[in-house]
């Protein structure tokens, strides 16, 4: 077993991108949550990374946090995944083929899918084959929700998470494949990393459990490789155990140390720095 | 060349914006349309090929939920179709967007004149053409911004595709010119009027006088201007002086009267009761030995208060009425944008961490009289909600309070707070965060949008009441992503210190925003032809006046000038220098080589005559309810069901409450999550624990009784609510936001004096509760001509003030929530109930139920009765004990009782913790010997509900000793609420059955 000290080190040498700019919100928060699970965050504005200002290979992990870029106008996400995709886009599949990381929260799971890095079936990341449809309620909706992680999926975002509670929002949120081989092939290779499940755990369509009418209650999905995630739900605004709605009905003893959030951000660090789970 | 781009949804998936839209239709307008298709139409003007076209589709259409087509998508008949497109010059931000997309999709610039033109397609099953037209007006699209077009099929299969774009047919470069100011009164009067200038005759007499005298200085002569002023110059000065920038009517003289008694004279409410509090509540901490945590108040575009040892806290709450009442969604979505803009333009800018909102509308329900010219008070609500949650939740700014109040007198304008709460970095840059200091020679810099015709004349048509002529121009509609980029890049200029002083343009627009900032300096010297239009035509005075949106005003050290605009350059935000501050003592504006205003700074800024006004009180007189409830539990579920107390939850979560990740105690809370908070609790930023409170109070209604009531009342209840969830007492800030109908009495006003009165009243409430508490009034604005006059019908607000109070909290994880936490918890009442049921929810429940109607603009019949008063000193006691209950963790909930009285604020509790209570009234204090409905409902103010653990009975008894204080009951795991009265039982109620009727309130509203 590694010492804490080395274990602290590994972790800080995992440098995370967190893009920012063009109508990106939750670029803070995503920063803060790698900050407090021990990796180096750094905020990169989007034209700083078109203009050869960064570059993605320094990194081992890039984060798509939420917001509305470009207003989500023409569609959640498209604005900027297009402008990726016409003017950057070897550079984040040269990324992801070179073994990095890559977490999309709401928005941001909105571009990865848009622009086909999400599912990415047979290292294809170029073709996209899914979209985030207006929520069956139509309009943007706050509430939390519940999830369940499949423990047999290979993402490695979710390794070892049960059932968690987070904040959703988002207006765009009822996740569609292209067609039934998508879907089924979704199903069997266990990408459908978390589900929104009812208050029996059972995964649900059903509104306010499942906010967007998602078919099978999908809430979030991984790539082949387990490293490319994506999730409607925001594990960065639930990093304090005082901020769970229901945190001022228990005693103070009760509480949870951490909120429950950081423990994606955690894996994902852990998996970029080679710590194996639980070490 | 001109392409029209159609997307749809593919036939076999959903069109969820359709089935929205049909349902709307079959709902509002009782139209029986089968089914509703939408389309997004994009007119590309530029000099795309066919092949590129093509391109572009097959871009912009989403593989698997859209298709799309140069031209029209064809699929399969309809019965009517309805396009709904923008009129010339109204801002298009999806259409930028498009224009991004389309250049990176093609990877070349489009020439600098192309431009993309939005509009939307539904294609109707089960409505002909005159059904149609209803829908087009009634439910899809506003006139006031937006042109329609309606077809049938036969009719649509044989024309064209429509080709036509909204583009502003502007040409030439008009002048300026000069105004003559010799006429008669009259003539005066009428060039005022005709010029929407909304000033007054003196005020034009005293401007015609000093251009008179200035017409012979050699240097206003050498500049080739003369004794008349410009009409640069007359827009300039009548916006400068407007009731909106100036508040004349806050700093008038006022000879007040009550009754037949002596007339006292005031000189500016807002010097005597406004700042006059301020001071008061600065000195006496300094008097009791500490030191003050006010650092800017009053002189900046937001108040700025101490909050820990990294930032300080901003505050603004504005209002933007008129616009709302004319165009709900635009206007709504201006002023969120647009208060932003005050916390980002105070000291050196502040980061944007927390927006409010708040509405008073006419009831959704309204089926009475609708005079000509208003939108029915549904669709204001559903339009001025969804721009504001569109504003707030793109720009990533999470939602603290939000509040919706109903009274009829609203139809003629809805009353639309918005709020932003900012961090201002204690030092910024080497220096004090909260300072400006642009010198003479510094370069003005505008920022961010560019101008257009939109807005013009805002700022006076804000100080008019709405009628016929109001002008459809003075709306602007909010892009939050145009202002998120900007904001974004001058977070970055901000910290490398690149410029000395930032404003926003607001009303008024640069003509107000380098007016402002040319006061520290002395002076300043623009040139109109250098700033960025939208397109050509524009005059130089409507250049200098436009409040077209998302624009800041920077004053930039020379040598940090080539920094700033690189960073400009390489963020895609538009920055234009337009001239320098000089150390004389003129604003002094060109238009390319001709001077168009030379003002002294002196008479622009304190040149404006001073108002001398009447105020005259009368009590009024109300008749109370003949009939009173028998059953005091159906009564209590009635009340939870009104749209004044219902949960509200339904419009709520669409605002995002969670952004940033700082929230702690949210807009709802409880075990479902769907009970209002007393107040919301948030952390300032990441790696603190410190928070801060947000809390408001709000009652009109009061207002037909006392506005000196009215006023202390919200005070009192905003106060409380900060209390209730954990706020330090000692750090309590207020804003104030009054929204009043015409106080000056004229033709059209002939009971101003009373209105004055009010107002007088209002004042004096507000800085005797504040001063008591001691709480600083630290920003506020007024809003003065609430009211339309519309088809002969006049409609006047009730007079409204709202009290926003932010406060501070050492350690968030000691915030406190109004819901019960455990069985065997006892209930204590702090404070005593009293028979104040005067304009009480219970009286105007009582009265709607009596059947007879008020007029049309009065209030609810059967308000009579005596308001709640404050005994502020005494009730001070009170707090203060609490507050030190609370710093020693004895209390574990907490409650405001207000509209509804203990009853409502039980119910509340009882839902939101899904337990039950068993108390006796009777041992209330003060409330042995009223009557069942009276204790129940009564809104006496200084009262809190608390609970706490058996074990901390007795240290919560020796902190009240001698004070209001009383154990009335207990927590019950029963989940039913049980109340007797001097022992016989006056409600038991199931929590599911108060649950029930508290959300369905507003349901199919």
């Amino acid at each position: 077993m590694p010492e804490p000290a080395d274990l602290a080190s590994r972790r800080r040498d995992v440098r995370v991108l967190v893009l920012s700019g063009l109508g990106l919100n939750c670029e803070v928060e995503t920063a803060e949550a790698f900050r407090m699970v021990g990796a180096t965050a750094e905020l990169v504005h989007l034209l700083d990374l078109l203009d050869g200002r960064h570059r993605l290979t320094d990194y081992a992990i890039v984060a798509f946090p939420g917001g509305f870029a470009f207003g989500d106008h023409l569609g959640a996400g498209f604005v900027f995944a297009n402008k990726i995709r016409w003017q950057l886009y070897d550079q984040f599949v040269d990324f992801v083929e070179g073994g990095g990381l890559a977490l999309g929260i709401c928005n941001g799971f909105q571009t990865m899918v848009r622009l086909g890095m999400l599912p990415g079936f047979d290292g294809d990341y170029r073709t996209p084959r899914a979209t985030l449809a207006p929520n069956q309620r139509l309009g943007y909706w706050d509430t939390w929700v519940r999830i369940e992680a499949d423990p047999e999926s290979p993402c490695v975002w979710t390794r070892g998470l049960d059932t968690l509670e987070l904040p959703s929002r988002h207006g765009e949120g009822r996740f569609l494949p292209a067609d039934e081989q998508v879907r089924e092939r979704l199903e069997r290779d266990r990408l459908v990393a978390i589900r929104y499940v009812d208050a029996d755990g059972r995964p649900t369509e059903e509104w306010p459990a499942n906010p967007n009418g998602s078919p099978g209650g999908v809430a979030g999905i991984c790539d082949p490789s387990g490293r490319l995630f994506g999730l409607m739900p925001h594990p960065d605004a639930f990093l304090y155990p005082f901020q769970h709605p229901q945190a001022f009905r228990n005693q103070p003893s009760a509480e949870p140390s951490e909120g429950a959030g950081l423990a994606i951000f955690r894996n994902g660090v852990d998996s970029a720095a080679g710590i194996a789970p639980g070490g | 060349m001109i392409h029209r781009i159609e997307i749809g949804i593919r036939p076999d998936q959903r069109d969820a914006r359709g089935e929205h839209v049909a349902a709307q239709i079959r709902d509002y307008l009782h139209i029986p349309v089968t089914r509703v298709r939408t389309r997004s139409v994009y007119h590309v003007d530029a000099d795309l090929t066919d092949d590129e076209a093509e391109r572009v589709v097959a871009e912009l259409a989403d593989p698997v939920l859209q298709q799309g087509a140069v031209g029209r998508i064809d699929d399969g008949r309809f019965d009517t179709a309805i396009t709904v497109a923008y009129k010339p010059g109204v801002a298009d931000p999806v259409g930028k967007s498009a224009r991004v997309a389309i250049e990176d999709t093609l990877r070349r610039e489009l020439p600098s004149d192309a431009s993309v033109y939005t509009s939307s397609l539904f294609l109707i099953d089960g409505a002909d053409l005159e059904q149609a037209q209803r829908i087009a007006t009634g439910v899809l699209a506003n006139p006031v911004i937006q042109h329609t077009e309606v077809a049938d099929w036969e009719s649509w299969r044989a024309s064209a595709p429509d080709m036509s774009i909204p583009k502003v047919a502007s040409e030439g470069r008009p002048e300026a010119r000069s105004i003559d100011l010799s006429g008669s009164d009259e003539e005066l009067s009428r060039l005022s009027r005709e010029g929407l200038l909304a000033l007054s005759l003196a005020e034009m007499k005293a401007i015609r006088d000093q251009f008179r005298r200035a017409g012979d200085e050699p240097r206003r002569r050498e500049l080739g201007l003369g004794a008349r002023p410009t009409d640069v110059e007359l827009e300039c000065l009548a916006q400068t002086w407007s009731e909106h920038c100036k508040h004349k009517i806050f700093n008038a003289t006022i000879r007040y009267r009550e009754g037949d008694g002596e007339v006292e004279i005031i000189d500016s409410l807002f010097k005597r009761y406004i700042r006059g509090t301020t001071e008061s509540v600065a000195r006496s901490i300094e008097d009791a030995g500490g030191s003050s945590w006010l650092v800017s108040v009053f002189h900046d575009n937001a108040g700025v208060v101490e909050f820990d040892d990294r930032i300080h806290l901003v505050y603004k709450v504005e209002t933007h009425n008129s616009p709302s009442a004319l165009d709900p969604y635009g206007g709504a979505i201006t002023g969120i944008v647009g208060v932003n803009r005050d916390p980002f333009g105070t000291g050196r800018g502040a980061d944007l961490i927390e927006n409010v909102w708040g509405y008073c509308f006419a009831s959704p329900f309204y089926d009475g009289q609708l005079p000509d010219g208003l939108l029915h008070p549904r669709r204001i609500r559903d339009g001025v909600h969804q721009g504001v949650i569109d504003g707030g939740n793109q720009s990533g700014i999470p939602y603290g309070r939000g509040w919706e109040l109903f009274d009829d007198r609203y139809l003629g304008k809805p009353l639309v707070f918005c709020g932003t709460v900012g961090s201002l970095p204690v030092t910024i840059a080497g220096r004090p965060g909260e300072q400006k200091y642009a010198e003479p020679g510094d370069v003005v810099v505008m920022v961010g949008g560019r101008i257009g015709a939109d807005g013009i004349h805002g700022a006076t048509f804000s100080s008019a009441a709405l009628d016929e002529s109001s002008p459809a121009q003075a709306v602007q509609i909010g892009d939050p992503i145009t202002q998120r980029m900007m904001f974004d890049f001058l977070l970055e200029a901000r910290a490398q210190g690149l410029y000395s002083a930032i404003t926003d343009n607001g009303a008024g627009g640069l003509s107000s925003s380098v007016g402002e900032m040319a006061e520290a300096p002395g002076g300043a010297r623009i040139d109109l032809a250098l700033a960025p239009l939208k397109y050509a035509g524009l005059a130089p005075w409507e250049i200098f006046l436009s409040e077209a949106q998302e624009r800041m005003t920077l004053a930039v050290p020379a040598e940090n000038l080539d920094a700033l605009l690189e960073l400009a350059a390489r963020r895609q935000v538009e920055a234009t220098p337009l001239g320098e501050f000089t150390a004389e003592p003129f604003l002094q504006v060109t238009y390319g080589d001709q001077t168009v205003a030379y003002l002294p700074m002196d008479f622009l800024h304190d040149g404006l005559p001073e108002m001398v006004l009447d105020a005259h009180w009368q009590p009024p007189a109300f008749a109370t309810p003949s009939a009173r409830a028998d059953d005091c539990g159906a009564a209590l579920l009635d009340l939870l069901a009104r749209p004044n107390l219902t949960s509200g939850e339904a419009k709520a979560r669409h605002y995002d409450h969670e952004v940033k990740g700082l929230a702690i105690v949210r807009p709802y809370v409880g075990v479902g999550a769907d009970v209002p908070a007393e107040a919301t609790v948030s952390l300032a930023h990441h790696g603190s624990l410190r928070g801060f409170v947000l809390s408001e109070g709000i009652n009109p209604f009061l207002s037909d009784l006392d506005t000196e009531a009215m006023a202390a009342t919200v005070v009192d209840e905003a106060v409380r609510r900060q209390l209730c969830a954990g706020a330090r007492l000692d750090r309590i800030a207020a804003l104030d936001n009054f929204c009043w109908p015409d106080p000056v009495r004229s033709e059209q006003t002939p009971d101003g004096e009373y209105k004055l009165a009010q107002l007088v009243r209002a004042c004096r409430g507000l800085a005797d509760t504040c001063q008591a508490y001691g709480v600083p009034l630290i920003s506020g604005k007024d809003s003065m001509k609430n009211e339309s006059t519309l088809g002969g019908v006049k409609i006047s607000v009730p007079p409204t003030l709202l009290v926003s109070a932010i406060g501070q909290i050492d350690d968030v994880r000691d915030a406190i929530t109004l819901d019960w936490k455990a069985a065997g918890d006892l209930l204590f009442v702090i404070g005593e109930t009293g028979d104040h049921l005067g304009a009480s929810e219970y009286h105007r429940y009582l009265g709607a139920r009596s059947g007879s109607v008020g007029e049309l603009g009065a209030p609810t019949p059967f308000v009579g009765g005596a308001p709640p008063t404050v005994d502020a000193d005494r009730f001070v006691e009170l707090y203060r004990a609490f507050d030190r209950a609370v710093r020693d963790r004895l209390v574990r909930s907490a409650a405001t009782p207000a509209k509804g009285g203990l009853a409502v604020s039980l119910a509340r509790s009882a839902i939101a913790s899904g337990l039950g209570a068993e108390l006796e009234l009777a041992d209330c204090p003060g409330a042995h010997d009223l009557a069942d409905d009276v204790a129940l409902f009564s809104e006496s103010n200084g009262r809190l509900i608390v609970t706490v653990a058996l074990e901390d009975e007795d240290a919560l008894r020796r902190l009240f000793e001698g004070h209001a204080c009383a154990r009335v009951g207990t927590v019950r795991s029963g989940e039913r609420l049980l109340v007797r009265h001097r022992g016989a039982i006056c409600l038991d109620l199931a929590i599911d059955d108060l649950r029930g009727r508290f959300k369905e309130g507003l349901d199919h509203a």
